[in-house]
């Protein structure tokens, strides 16, 4: 039977980049327990034999011609950025103090 | 004398005969949404998130001048419609039910959008959500839930439940919708509307943005069989902006959707799913569902029973695969490139000031599914849970095509029960997924499907619906098996189903 712990929701929230506060683990993890459970039914159900499947409907080889298309401006690809310098993307530090 | 109650059909037939305008069609609708959308003392239908008056009126008046020089662009040239706020629309806010997105301003149209102003269609503005189009109640929207016309204390589905409502309380009479484990169809179910879900591939998804990529489809929502034949028509087709588009010669939906208004089955094989009834499915939901298997077979259909014995094992499949994908789309909402921006106090790495956005800007059912997602591809669960659902997508799509090899169609109720209340089941996720219980099979084998609004259930008076499944690239099938049962029925009603709803209250 899988059981999702408050600690490994906390661990997968730090991986998936979202701050959960206690209160929110307190809620949340619970319900993914009970998720995880009635979707755990599937487990064994398929064997070796079936091969798994990505899309239903498989495409390979998709090309288009090699001739250039309009595309954004960059004042177009910035209109929605939280905050701009010069033409580009202004982001908060990306290293810590230390390095 | 147009009406907003016109299907999108006479409406493009008034225009194409003079009776109309595409100005006056528009400003109707307008009209309609001032009034019964954002009624006084909060308990409007709430079916749009933003209304484009001047821009829908101004495409109107295009589409009127090129109607007078005799360059109409096709039958739809002038008809209002509504677009689900997942697309892509250059210049109007596209939110996805998210605050992460609020206010964003996309620089550029989705192919479907594009395609509905080559087609002449004016935007009258986008529908309400569940937030990335996760639910199935539109409770999850973090702008408020849309209620449902025929009881507003209920929800419209989800997590088309703007588009669907807004053409069930006649603010417009074509929507676009997305349907990724039903969010098209079940919605059409509860409010007694037509919801399709082509092919995938069939519908560019370029400018959608993505739930789970392998999944999505955008499709019509509208009152009538034949006007989604005809919306699918303009929006259907190859599209080089999306790799997964099918390149092929669609056949005319419209004369599909026309073949079976004459409701004549004779020749068609049906094939009802042994595992889409029993336990948890609504007797009167039931009780309508087997009269219309009835009226197929006085109608010439040959109708069996078939077993897709993988069905129960799908909706177990689709919430690891679903969360799976969902949680590698949401990462570029990381507020770097476009979205909301929260910076901690201090001095905030990016990392920081990643984590505080998305804490911020996500509702509790993104965030589940994001940490479910993140669980299921973690080193370790991996095999076990989402190698394990991609298997058992494997054996629905070899259940499918058992099936097809006896049916031409096969058909379910498109939800287990009516609409439920406002609330009920919003903490209690797992009661909330099973409502695509019989719509997520069809997602995860890629193959088209339709709801019909098929009567009313006896305990509660709320429409149910009718679907109807075909082959991958068959489309054609779901629009003349679905003309052909609304057309039976609607001769035994005497009028739509929608005529039975209760007037809204508006202040005019």
């Amino acid at each position: 039977m899988p059981e999702i712990t408050r600690d490994e929701v906390a661990h997968l929230a730090t991986l998936a980049r979202i701050d959960l506060s206690d209160a929110e683990l307190d809620h949340l993890a619970p319900q993914l327990s009970v998720i995880l459970e009635s979707v755990a039914s599937i487990t064994g159900v398929a064997g070796d034999d079936v091969p798994p499947t990505s899309h239903a409907i498989p495409l390979t080889n998709v090309f288009r011609e090699d001739v250039v298309v309009p595309g954004l401006s960059a004042e177009e690809a910035l209109s929605g950025a939280p905050a701009v310098e010069g033409n580009r993307f202004s982001v908060p530090r990306i290293l810590g103090e230390e390095a | 004398m147009s009406t907003v109650k016109d299907t999108a059909a006479e409406a493009a037939g008034a225009l194409a005969d003079g009776s109309t305008t595409s100005v006056e069609l528009t400003e109707m609708h307008l009209d309609r949404i001032d009034a019964v959308d954002t009624a006084v003392d909060g308990r409007g239908i709430h079916a749009f998130l933003h209304v484009d008056r001047e821009g829908a009126l101004a495409q109107a008046a295009e589409s009127d001048a090129r109607r007078a020089r005799g360059e109409a662009r096709g039958p739809l040239d002038g008809v209002p419609i509504a677009v689900k706020d997942v697309l892509a629309t250059r210049g109007l806010p596209t939110t996805c039910g998210s605050k992460i997105l609020e206010g964003w301003i996309p620089p550029y149209d989705a192919t479907v959008v594009q395609r509905l102003r080559v087609a002449g269609l004016p935007i009258l503005g986008k529908t309400n959500m569940d937030e990335f189009a996760m639910g199935s109640s539109t409770e999850h929207s973090a702008y408020g839930p849309t209620r449902n016309p025929w009881d507003l204390d209920r929800i419209p589905g989800g997590s088309g439940g703007g588009s669907a409502a807004a053409v069930a309380s006649f603010q417009a009479p074509l929507a676009i919708g997305t349907d990724t484990g039903g969010s098209i169809r079940q919605p059409g179910a509860v409010t007694g509307t037509v919801g399709v879900k082509p092919t995938y591939g069939g519908v560019s998804r370029y400018g959608l943005v993505a739930l789970a990529n392998s999944l999505d489809q955008a499709g019509p929502v509208t009152r009538t069989v034949r006007d989604s034949a005809m919306l699918h028509d303009v929006i259907g087709g190859h599209d080089l902006r999306d790799s997964t588009s099918i390149k092929t010669e669609w056949p005319s939906f419209t004369e599909a959707a026309a073949q079976g208004a004459t409701g004549d089955m004779s020749g068609v094989k049906v094939g009802v799913i042994t595992e889409l009834a029993g336990d948890g499915w609504q007797s009167g939901v039931m009780a309508r569902f087997n009269e219309s298997v009835e009226l197929l077979v006085k109608a010439g259909a040959e109708v069996v029973e078939v077993s897709c014995p993988s069905f129960v094992h799908a909706l177990a499949a689709y919430y690891l695969i679903l969360p799976a994908e969902a949680s590698s789309n949401l990462a570029k909402f990381d507020a770097m490139r476009f979205g909301l921006r929260v910076t901690p106090d201090g001095d905030p790495s990016a990392e920081d000031v990643m984590r505080a956005t998305r804490d911020a800007g996500f509702g509790d059912e993104v965030k589940r599914r994001i940490i479910l997602g993140t669980y299921a591809l973690s080193s370790g669960y991996y095999d076990a849970y989402y190698g394990q659902a991609q298997k058992i997508r494997t054996l629905i799509s070899r259940d499918f095509e058992a099936a097809f090899a006896r049916v031409d169609v096969l058909v379910s109720p498109t939800a287990p029960t009516t609409a439920f209340k406002l609330g009920e089941k919003l903490d209690d996720p797992m009661a909330m997924y099973l409502n695509d219980l019989a719509t997520i099979p069809a997602n995860l084998a890629g193959v088209p499907g339709i709801s019909v609004p098929n009567g009313l259930a006896d305990e509660d008076g709320l429409p149910s619906g009718f679907q109807v499944l075909a082959p991958a690239l068959a489309d054609d099938r779901v629009y003349r098996v679905g003309a052909a049962l609304e057309k039976l029925l609607t001769d035994q009603w005497g009028g739509p189903l929608l005529d039975r709803a209760p007037e809204l209250e508006t202040d005019r």
